[in-house]
């Protein structure tokens, strides 16, 4: 009955529970959950070093950690945030919905869809493993050359932190390619680009980005790692190096990668909002297009981070001019939510709270990003209090205010339970005034003296009042989210009776059971319009009964394979033994170790069949 | 002939193979990694401190000539290919065989050139020309690897008979991936040893 | 009108959100320079002035921005709340005029917020032809030099200038990247690592017409003690500004190697009494100065009357004139005799990781003896 690795037979049976059917798994709604559950608990620690660095703050001239662990704590709060939370948590979301909005029975290469998820588990732990040695990263979340080379860095730090990031590329990349095939190629019959979910949409620009912008960080990483273990000079001015190539390099990756961090959220919100006011997403055909448009502009604006590096005046209004211009389709976007719900009928659910909330956040996250977009306004703001206002207010009162509504609306279809809404309301206040208290002063903080990655101010300069507030605001934020969690595990004894549609929702996953079963459709669907399931509601009168089960009989889902992981984790082996090039012992026995795992898995994957 | 694979996968939205659609939204950004790789080498042309530079090491007749076996290779493999779509076995193999052998010489020109470049002072961390150089083509040269065992391991499949024609778009995936590292190599060559 | 309790419920404590973050924007705005000394809303300076001009045309419009859209987005959310028993709502898919006029008013504002932008870039830019007053400034790890090429001063942390006259700043570091900021006076560059090759020379230039002092802070991310990376402009008549000059000069490194000319020589001859420095075989400096070797102070810093007194950069600050300085740490604690005996006899408690590591601790005596002897250099 049990599967083994080595079992070829097409249609073997597979467990559904146990630890090996995990390790194994290569369904899209597993990964997904796994994405999901581990994503969190690297958001709680994000947000533990976060109330660690509001703690020290609380008070001018304080030490409860000592300079450099703040160092860390702020460097590895941003990148865990970006890296571990909020981009697998959309991954979770890319990972469970995709293919069920599109009427799909799974991605289009489920063992490597296995394979990224191994891969970013694996550096997760990586980069998370330095704090055991009190060497965490340390240079903040962009790294800025020359302070990362071996000169100014010579611990391992650094090394964590750019190996870390290598690693959760190769898991954004190969994710990357296998959505960009499955929406591509996968659709169900009728599902025109245009009728696609806007969720499906943004997703989709998001995976063109990713394709688009990680190479060129893994470039940037790669040519750090020759700098600090095999003695070139890329970023190092005594050996001719420009630190400014690494600034370049740097935001041309990570301006894109805000969009990538923002997009999907976008697209929850353009799925929430229509189900809870009950009319059609307004100006779908504007919203794509002005995504599209985002995603292609953000190429051309990565400068605006360096409007202090003095890069002459042409350059500074050429970035400023798209900046700018940016904001444009930006703006188109914020409308045409206000026009989905203008007119409706508001049904004021959790997730319907969050999706607002989200407007009324973004809007002044975008305001100040527009205030940063003035070059010589900047050279007051940029690396201030101010900064950080901004990018906390898109990225937590936009991402994260999204990924909630999201998970909100998403999970009685998940998991067949609806979360407790009075819970969910309690949640949304205490999280939407924790982090007002806490982002809002920041504006005023920064504007008024206070630079940023500063882990003590000194008396006098009049910041104790704001920076009290702001740390008593971050932990009304650690309490909503224990409120959440309580409503998870509250959740999670009950009956999963929340049925397909508890909603009403417009599109394809809400056609089927809650939670799906393995093969997702019993029949693949035909599409006629982008709101699939209101289509099927209204021609039957309003009602609809629940999806009859189905045995699956007849339906090939994928084999479970183990090679994803071994493959993942020869691959880690590999990158982590750059790490030990001054080691006493001969750290490429490791990469060779490494790579000989890797090419197993490889090999092995290759001629396994899929089932 | 059609050279899609039909029989066991369902109908895909362009009609294209999935893998055949994966490899070329990989080889998309795989041109970043190389733009980026290329720019920073033009960033940093003519700007070493000291150290050999370019005109006092580069043997162009030699590189010329792995160029053309490269190019040669890119021909070959489409020979290779066309014989997999027909059935005709033969024809495959050799031309495969052929493909791996120009994969193999043109990686041990550059084995060669780098030894031969190490004996003359220029190393890794020598100065920013030997650092953009050896960086750039070295990950091309190690793209030109992967290549050469990824189509030995299909050459083999090949010899076992594994490749027929409803099997060739495996065949054809990796084509397409050699074409490309063929095509990064056509842009380097210009902007590395011959521009002045 | 009566406003029915689901109303109130809902809309209430978004609204009263909204307006308190307002209301925050309006307090926080309405700033006052001695709550706030380092504020950026409180220009000094002509170029500050040209920037919070620019910073307050961007805000404006922001702020219109934000009450007319959050201002419709409540408003939705207010009239649209859903009761049960609604029918369906009309479903609206969109509406082309109305995209276009959405596209074309922000696009509308930004071009006009676009056109002062442009200007201020190019006038920032834009280095002043006849300087008064040339510094080149240099970043350290966690501190700040400051030279006077003209005038042959090198000084630390506090920068003195003129009032009323044009400041033109050449700024560079000596080791990792930093950003001299002065937010009432000259906002903020970078500053970065020269090399054979890459040479990038940051400029800033201002003239303020009001005098007092101004703090400031690197505001780049360079390691372990950029939060104590202060700086402080000391903006002073032209009296003050001359005899600050007067006093730097003697044992300048710029200024005749270091070495301190007899008074006769001096053609700048000090103009207030006060000034000079204690004679060569005062028991003080004596005492002072033979520590100051032994205690390996010399190392890292020049100091006016020590073989090293003509070097223009070490590792530390210049201390030929420490005793004059307001404050240590880079503007981080007041100049006293308590503060410098603390730092001598542990830097690192009071700036851990920074550079000054002594080669061995310094007995109290000899803490006493430096205390004296650089609080009488002035």
């Amino acid at each position: 009955m049990a599967t083994s690795a080595l079992d070829h037979a097409p249609h073997a049976p597979a467990e559904k529970t146990g630890l090996w059917s995990w390790l194994t798994t290569v369904d899209h709604k597993r990964i997904g959950i796994l994405y999901g559950a581990t994503a969190f608990i690297f958001f709680l620690l994000g947000g533990l070093e976060a109330l660690v660095i509001r703690l020290q703050l609380m008070k001018p001239d304080q030490q409860l950690v000592s300079p450099d662990f703040y160092n860390q704590l702020f460097t590895m709060h941003g990148t865990s945030m970006i890296f571990l939370a909020v981009m697998p948590l959309s991954a979770m979301f890319f990972n469970f919905f995709i293919p069920l909005q599109i009427g799909a029975r799974d991605v289009a290469f489920p063992r490597l869809n296995a394979f990224s998820y191994w891969v970013f588990l694996l550096g997760g732990l990586f980069i998370n493993s330095s704090f055991l040695i009190n060497a965490a990263p340390n240079a903040g979340w962009f790294g800025y050359a020359n302070l990362t080379s071996p000169q100014f860095s010579s611990g391992p730090n650094t090394d964590f932190w750019f190996l870390g990031l290598q690693i959760l590329g190769v898991a954004s990349i190969a994710a990357a390619v296998n959505f960009f095939v499955t929406i591509v190629n996968m659709r169900a019959p009728g599902m025109t680009l245009l009728r696609m979910p806007m969720f499906v949409w943004m997703s989709f620009i998001t995976q063109i980005l990713l394709l688009l912008a990680f190479p060129v960080i893994t470039v940037a990483l790669f040519y750090l790692m020759f700098d600090r273990h095999f003695g070139t000079h890329f970023f190092i001015p005594s050996g001719g190096g420009d630190p400014i190539l690494w600034q370049h390099l740097f935001w041309i990756f990570g301006h894109p990668e805000v969009y990538i961090l923002i997009l999907p959220a976008f697209g929850i919100i353009s799925e929430v909002l229509p189900v809870f006011s009950r009319k059609p997403l307004f100006g779908y055909t504007a919203m794509v297009f002005s995504g599209a448009f985002i995603a292609f502009l953000g190429f051309g604006v990565w400068s605006h981070h360096m409007f202090s590096t003095g890069m002459g005046p042409f350059a500074d209004a050429f970035f400023s001019l798209t900046t700018m211009l940016i904001a444009v389709p930006t703006g188109v976007k914020i409308f045409n939510w206000i026009g989905t719900i203008w007119g409706g009928s508001l049904q004021f659910k959790t997730a319907m709270y969050f999706a607002l909330g989200f407007i009324a956040m973004f809007i002044i996250g975008g305001l100040s990003g527009v205030m940063h977009s003035s070059p010589p306004a900047d050279l007051q703001q940029t690396d201030t209090y101010f900064v950080v206002a901004h990018f906390h207010y898109v990225l937590f009162g936009g991402s994260i205010f999204a990924l909630t509504a999201g998970a909100y609306y998403w999970w009685p279809k998940m998991f067949g339970r609806l979360l407790d809404e009075g819970l969910g309301k309690l949640h949304f206040w205490l999280m939407f005034l924790g982090f007002n208290l806490t982002f809002a002063p920041m504006h005023i903080l920064g504007l008024n003296g206070m630079p940023r990655r500063v882990y003590t101010y000194p008396e006098g300069l009049g910041f104790e009042f704001w920076n009290m507030v702001e740390t008593v605001g971050a932990f009304l934020i650690a309490i909503s989210m224990l409120v959440f969690m309580y409503n998870v595990w509250r959740t999670r004894r009950g009956p999963a009776t929340a049925g397909a549609d508890p909603w009403h929702g417009a599109t394809l996953e809400w056609a089927i059971p809650s939670p799906p079963p393995e093969f997702n459709f019993a029949e693949i669907p035909t599409v006629g319009s982008s709101t699939p399931q209101w289509d099927t509601r209204r021609a039957a009168g309003g009602q609809l009964p629940e999806p009859a089960p189905h045995s699956g009989e007849g339906i090939h889902m994928p084999n479970p394979s183990i090679k994803p992981l071994i493959t993942a984790v020869g691959m880690s082996i590999l990158m982590i033994s750059i790490m030990f090039t001054h080691a006493a012992w001969p750290w490429w026995a490791m990469t060779l170790a490494g790579l000989a795992v890797m090419l197993y898995g490889i090999f092995s994957w290759a001629f396994e069949p899929a089932g | 002939m059609s050279t899609a694979a039909h029989a066991a996968h369902p109908e895909t939205t362009t009609g294209i193979d999935n893998r055949k659609v994966a490899i070329w939204a990989f080889i998309g950004s795989e041109c970043l990694f190389f733009a980026t790789l290329i720019s920073t080498y033009l960033v940093y042309k003519g700007k070493s401190i000291s150290g050999p530079m370019p005109a006092d090491i580069f043997e162009i007749p030699l590189v010329t000539f792995g160029t053309a076996v490269l190019l040669f290779s890119s021909f070959f493999v489409v020979l290779a290919l066309n014989g997999a779509q027909r059935g005709d076995r033969k024809k495959l193999i050799t031309w495969l065989s052929l493909t791996v052998l120009c994969g193999l010489f043109f990686v041990g020109m550059q084995v060669y050139e780098f030894q031969h470049f190490y004996h003359k002072g220029l190393g890794l961390g020598t100065n920013l020309f030997g650092s953009s150089f050896y960086v750039l083509t070295g990950f091309h040269g190690t793209h030109v690897t992967l290549g050469v065992i990824w189509l030995s391991t299909l050459l083999v499949q090949a010899i076992k008979g594994n490749i027929p024609p409803r099997k060739a778009l495996n065949l054809e995936i990796a084509a397409l991936y050699w074409h490309f590292v063929d095509v990064v190599w056509i842009v380097i060559f210009p902007v590395v040893y011959l521009m002045r | 009108m009566a406003l029915s309790i689901g109303l109130l419920r809902r809309v209430r404590p978004l609204a009263a959100g909204l307006l308190t973050l307002a209301l925050l924007v309006l307090v926080g705005c309405t700033t006052n320079e001695t709550t706030y000394p380092q504020t950026t809303l409180a220009p000094k300076s002509d170029f500050a002035t040209l920037v919070d001009d620019l910073f307050q045309t961007t805000f404006f419009w922001a702020v219109i921005v934000f009450v007319l859209v959050e201002g419709v987005l409540l408003f939705a959310i207010w009239k649209f709340r859903g009761r049960p028993g609604d029918p369906e709502p009309a479903q609206v898919h969109g509406n082309a005029m109305l995209e276009i006029v959405w596209t074309i008013i922000p696009a509308v504002i930004l071009a006009v917020i676009a056109v002062p932008t442009v200007q201020t870039i190019f006038r920032t830019s834009a280095t002043p032809e006849h300087p008064d007053v040339e510094i080149e400034v240099i970043g350290h790890q966690w501190w700040w030099e400051y030279r006077y090429p003209g005038l042959g001063v090198v000084t630390a942390n506090e920068m003195h200038v003129p009032v009323g006259k044009t400041i033109s700043l050449r700024m560079w570091s000596a080791d990792v990247l930093h950003s001299f900021w002065s937010p009432q006076l000259a906002a903020k560059r970078d500053v970065f690592p020269v090399g054979p090759r890459f040479q990038k020379i940051n400029p800033l230039w201002f003239r303020s017409d009001t005098t007092g002092d101004f703090s400031g802070q690197c505001a780049e991310f360079c390691g372990i003690q950029h939060a104590r990376m202060g700086l402080r402009v000391i903006v002073q008549t032209e009296e003050e500004f001359a005899a600050w000059v007067a006093q730097q000069r003697l044992g300048s490194p710029l200024v005749d190697g270091g070495r301190v000319p007899a008074p006769s020589a001096d053609t700048l001859a000090p103009p207030s009494p006060a000034l000079g420095l204690p004679a060569d075989d005062d028991p003080v400096v004596v005492a002072g100065r033979q520590t100051f070797v032994a205690g390996g102070c010399i190392a890292c810093h020049a100091m006016v009357g020590t073989p090293l007194a003509g070097q223009v950069s070490l590792m530390g600050p210049n201390l030929s004139h420490f005793g004059s300085r307001r404050t240590l740490g880079a503007n981080m604690y007041p100049n006293t005799g308590e503060n410098l005996a603390a730092w001598l006899r542990d830097p690192q408690r009071m700036k851990e990781g920074s550079l000054m590591v002594l080669p061995r601790p310094l007995t109290e005596d000899e803490i006493s003896t430096l205390v004296a002897y650089l609080r009488a250099h002035q």
